[in-house]
């Protein structure tokens, strides 16, 4: 790992000084968090990888309180939550800080990533940095996926039931891939059985990736916002005090944001069916899913072919991983790039018409509506980004950070 | 087989009300609840009467499986009222020498079900499974409201007038099934269970009579909703206190990191 300061810090503790010898994690803190260089101009928009990392530990930690509470069994599991919610002390308020807790972690995560595709985050040499950050999205979406079915009320088992049936699209042997997800030859208690299994464990292969994630990072240092290199050491600060204060400080409000929807509004982001216990003969009208795949749900549906559909879906994910070479322009950031600038917006905007053709059902305008917000999605990726970046001229870059900065407080 | 389940899966949805027409053109009838918004409570007094509905009328057919006999001393009984309540009714249990036999209920146990099991429930109701009410003002968009418009959502079909069935969006062909009743919230407009609450069919105390509260259908609704809320949601007030002091308290972090972190950067910019 890089660092730009020396040696050993001396440290007073004579115990953390002998362990330090041994063990030097003293040494590796300080230079990674604690004098780490960083780009001066940050501004709060960065501050939402570290939010992401601090919800996913909220997660794990209620999510093992409620593990040791939670029966998984399709007779048990739906009342054994209503057993926390009413018997369990303070059970009620870890299960609301784990349901909107997923919301919250996808809210700062897909934050984090519109950050990356607006300053170019995922350009050389970043690449590996960006891919390891798909790979934990990935990952998420499986995660909340098996964690929606536990409570094992009607669109968890429904839910479970679409998607999972997704994979018998695949041609020879999607049915025997489907039957093997399930563990028998429809959803039922050993699919209930495997994903509280994997729902477990998946979130310590996430904080694995996530570890990969930040030494990528601190190989390549952070992308800023105007996206030039640090050319020296004006143009950083120490990691400490910082961004301790100024990340500190984002968290705690979007903490708050959190707090008062887990106190006042628990069940915002979710489905009334979801507390009527699963039933396979019952059919909701409307099955729909947590609202962070809504847009991935819209360009399912978009393709009337079903196949088409889980290849187009999976695809919407994949084509992030190629983005760094997809994304021709040399210049990071789209403050430097007057169309891509505006490009950015309309995909922010066209991800929005996605999700909100995914909470709808298929019928009437919505249907071409997807159609067309499903085709530009993979035109920006595709054909856009490419092409862009060959045509456009970038406005003239800034000569160092320092630079930017002290112009704009002066001005 | 699977036409076959398919077609189950439809006559279950339409009789086990668990289905919901989308964007039903009948409004909801107005009503406002202690509970509702950010800071709301239960009020207590119709708690307890909404609760002598239930136990009166509804809990002839509708389970209340998540609550227990105990936890109705939150809602303001006395231990000896809710130990008589329980020991009121007859639990089905093991006995000493391991045979099943009813023994008195006792405040530990769980709202005894009205029937045995789903089965006993649709042989006893014209094939419709009446559902355990534990959550069913959180299971139903705007639950409460929901709940209580249709328990004053009955109307005779058959005088209904041609506006009146058009204004409802009723199809051109629309006909009763056997067995079904008409009410208007209801998706679908038809509903397996027969009107459940009519007028004065419950007799308040003389405490409740002596403060004005009437027994006539609304009043009746929703008190029994006030009590059908308490039953989904028995920790809210717990949540909402709780909420003030973490938000307050993270705000007031808030404003402490930011002054720090003014104090930090004063030098950078």
């Amino acid at each position: 790992m890089a660092s730009t300061q020396g040696g050993p810090p001396a440290f007073n503790n004579s115990v953390v000084r002998w362990i330090d010898k041994r063990l030097p994690i003293f040494t590796f803190m300080h230079h990674e968090y604690g004098v780490f260089p960083t780009p001066r101009n940050f501004n709060y928009w960065w501050s939402f990888g570290g939010i992401a990392m601090v919800m996913l530990i909220i997660m794990i930690v209620t999510g093992i309180v409620l593990a040791m509470n939670y029966t998984p069994h399709i007779d048990f599991a739906h009342d054994s939550v209503q057993r926390i919610h009413r018997d369990v002390n303070h059970g009620w308020l870890v299960q609301y800080l784990h349901q909107n807790g997923a919301s919250f972690f996808f809210i700062a995560v897909f934050i984090h990533i519109f950050r990356g595709l607006y300053y170019g985050s995922y350009k050389n040499p970043r690449e590996l940095l960006w891919i390891l950050g798909v790979v934990i999205l990935l990952l998420m979406m499986a995660t909340a996926f098996m964690g929606y079915v536990l409570p094992w009320g009607q669109m968890s088992f429904w839910g479970a039931t679409v998607i999972t049936n997704l994979f018998s699209a695949i041609p020879v042997i999607g049915n025997d891939i489907t039957t093997f997800l399930w563990g028998g030859f429809s959803v039922d208690n050993p699919t209930l059985n495997r994903f509280f299994s994997l729902h477990y464990l998946l979130p310590f292969v996430i904080v694995g990736v996530v570890v990969l994630h930040i030494a990528a990072m601190h190989v390549a240092g952070s992308n800023n916002p105007i996206g030039i290199d640090p050319k020296g050491p004006q143009d950083t600060i120490p990691f400490s005090p910082y961004y301790v204060t100024k990340d500190g400080f984002a968290l705690i409000v979007f903490l708050t944001i959190y707090a008062a929807v887990v106190f006042f509004a628990p069940d915002f982001f979710g489905e009334p069916d979801n507390y009527i216990k699963a039933n396979p003969l019952v059919t909701p009208p409307h099955i729909v899913p947590e609202w962070y795949f809504l847009p991935f749900y819209a360009i399912l549906r978009a393709i009337p072919d079903k196949l088409g559909g889980v290849v187009a879906m999976f695809g919407a994910i994949a084509v992030l991983f190629v983005l760094p070479w997809l994304d021709t322009a040399r210049v990071r950031s789209a403050r430097f790039r007057p169309i891509y600038k505006w490009f950015f917006w309309v995909l922010l905007i066209d991800c929005f018409i996605l999700g909100y053709c995914g909470a709808n059902p298929p019928e009437g305008y919505f249907v071409p509506l997807a159609r067309v917000a499903t085709l530009y999605y993979f035109f920006h990726f595709l054909i856009l980004l490419p092409v862009l970046g060959k045509l456009e001229r970038p406005l003239p870059l800034p000569n160092s950070i320092a630079e930017s900065v002290l112009k704009k407080s002066a001005s | 087989m699977r036409k076959l389940l398919a077609t189950a899966a439809v006559a279950l949805a339409s009789l086990s009300g668990q289905a919901f027409a989308e964007g039903s053109d009948v409004k909801l009838l107005p009503v406002s609840f202690s509970f509702e918004g950010p800071f709301g409570t239960y009020d207590y007094h119709a708690v307890q009467r909404g609760f002598q509905v239930y136990k009166e009328v509804c809990a002839a057919c509708h389970g209340l499986s998540l609550v227990a006999y105990r936890n109705l001393q939150q809602i303001g009984l006395s231990e000896a009222a809710v130990k008589a309540i329980a020991a009121d009714v007859q639990i089905r249990d093991l006995n000493d020498v391991g045979e099943m036999a009813d023994r008195p209920g006792r405040p530990a146990d769980r709202f005894r079900s009205p029937f045995p099991n789903e089965l006993a429930a649709r042989a006893a109701n014209n094939g419709a499974y009446p559902p355990d009410l534990s959550l069913m003002i959180k299971a139903r968009p705007n639950g409460a409201h929901y709940v209580y418009s249709l328990l004053q959502g009955y109307e005779d079909f058959a005088k209904l007038t041609a506006d009146q069935k058009k204004a409802m969006g009723l199809a051109a062909d629309f006909k009763m099934q056997p067995n079904m009743q008409f009410n208007k919230f209801f998706p679908g407009h038809q509903i397996a269970m027969p009107k459940p609450l009519n007028e004065g069919q419950v007799t308040y105390n003389e405490e409740a009579q002596k403060e004005g509260i009437k027994n006539d259908l609304p009043q009746l609704a929703k008190d029994v909703v006030h009590f059908l809320a308490w039953a989904s949601e028995p920790k809210m007030e717990e949540r909402k206190k709780t909420g003030v002091k973490a938000v307050l308290f993270l705000v007031i972090l808030a404003g402490l990191f930011y002054a720090v972190k003014r104090k930090v950067w004063a030098d950078v910019h």
